[in-house]
């Protein structure tokens, strides 16, 4: 916590470094899962999203709430950028496999 | 399993609206069918060899390949229907009541059989490498059997099928004085809808920014994944949340081509009159 009021000061001296540096993140699939199932991001700020399909088939990464969608192939990896984000709760699902891969992004 | 007849439904369905529209607005025109069967097999070996590659094709570009290929292919489909639309401003009424006189053996629409062609086989390659990937995927998939995969798969596809025939079918009935009017407006909206799904792969992969996603949210009023809502999404591209850049690229297209239309028809009235 403290960690992120002290970037939120260095970004308000330093807005353009901070708008640039887009912050990653991994999510996995496995088993027709998403890991980590709920995903935590910051608001108002570009992501990164890599997504790592260990799984043999391929599947589609598919959100309405983040106006994405993509399929990953099988073992393969792929990234979609989202964001900036309002903060709230943005569900996505595999759409090959909808009954076990759900998840959400949490803007905060 | 009812499920993968659904989602080869809804793909199968955005490309047999193109097929149906396309296959309407060239009636008469001699060698039509050969072009349109040519496309729709083009597109499904396509379809199979992105599918297999898909892999290869993702780790590029930074793990964005996949986006900037699909953007590449809308673009390049945007700009065929447009200039089919152009093209058919000039000649194609004339075309139309032409072929309904002298019974579909009309020459001289050779130039847009080519476009034709083009704008099919890369819908079938777009939809069409999806549903393949989708398909292996299910039957890898230990739920289900394969036969199931097979057997829904299939029903989806004719029912996809189905429907693209029924609009070209429908389209056939519609008296002459509007027909014109009537496919190449929705070939119009057909080229903002591909422009507006171009915009959304650019969005998505970061090279373009989004001016705003979304836009607005429609979601409770038609949703996306409605019956009407897919429907009106594969005729005419609604989107229940676009993003900014989705509706500047659905708003150009349409006005540019529109604007084309409107300078050669004026041209042609022009140019006869003396
Ligand atoms: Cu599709």
């Amino acid at each position: 916590m403290v960690f992120y009021r002290l970037m939120l000061l260095v970004g308000m001296l330093f807005p353009i470094t901070v708008l640039a540096a887009d912050s990653e993140i991994v999510l996995t699939i496995r088993e027709h899962r998403f890991e980590p199932s709920e995903l935590k991001v910051i608001a108002n700020q570009k992501i990164r999203l890599i997504v790592k399909n260990l799984d043999a088939t391929p599947e589609e990464f598919e959100s309405h709430e983040l106006n994405r969608e993509k399929v990953i192939s099988g073992k393969g990896q792929a990234t979609i950028y989202i964001g900036p984000l309002k903060p709230g709760r943005y569900p996505f699902m595999g759409e090959f496999n909808q009954k076990t891969a759900q998840g959400v992004v949490v803007a905060e | 399993m009812f499920g993968t007849g659904i989602i080869v439904f809804r793909e199968t369905l955005e490309a047999a609206m193109i097929i149906g529209i396309l296959a309407a607005a060239t009636v008469g025109i001699a060698g039509r069918s050969r072009m349109l069967l040519g496309g729709i097999a083009a597109g499904v070996a396509g379809a199979i060899v992105v599918a297999l590659l898909t892999g290869r094709i993702a780790e590029m570009a930074g793990g964005t390949g996949q986006d900037l290929m699909n953007a590449s292919i809308l673009g390049f489909a945007v700009l065929m229907l447009a200039w089919h639309n152009i093209w058919m401003s000039r000649h194609g009424a004339a075309l139309a009541q032409e072929a309904r006189r002298v019974g579909h053996a009309v020459r001289g629409g050779e130039k847009t059989l080519l476009t034709l062609f083009v704008v099919i086989a890369l819908a079938v390659l777009r939809e069409g490498s999806e549903t393949v990937l989708f398909v292996y995927g299910s039957m890898a998939g230990s739920e289900t059997s394969a036969l199931q995969v097979l057997t829904s798969g299939s029903l989806g596809l004719g029912a996809g099928a189905l429907a693209g025939f029924l609009l070209y079918a429908g389209f056939l009935r519609i008296p002459l004085r509007w027909f014109f009017a009537a496919t190449s407006g929705l070939i119009l909206l057909l080229a903002a809808a591909m422009a507006s799904q171009m915009a959304r792969f650019l969005v998505q992969s970061d090279v373009l920014p989004d001016f705003g996603n979304p836009l607005w949210d429609t979601t409770g009023l038609l949703s996306n994944t409605s019956p009407a809502g897919v429907l009106l999404h594969a005729l005419m591209g609604y989107d229940a949340t676009p993003s900014g850049l989705q509706v500047v690229f659905y708003v150009t297209t349409l006005i540019v081509i529109l604007f084309a239309m409107w300078m050669l028809r004026y041209r042609k009235d022009t140019i006869s009159r003396f």
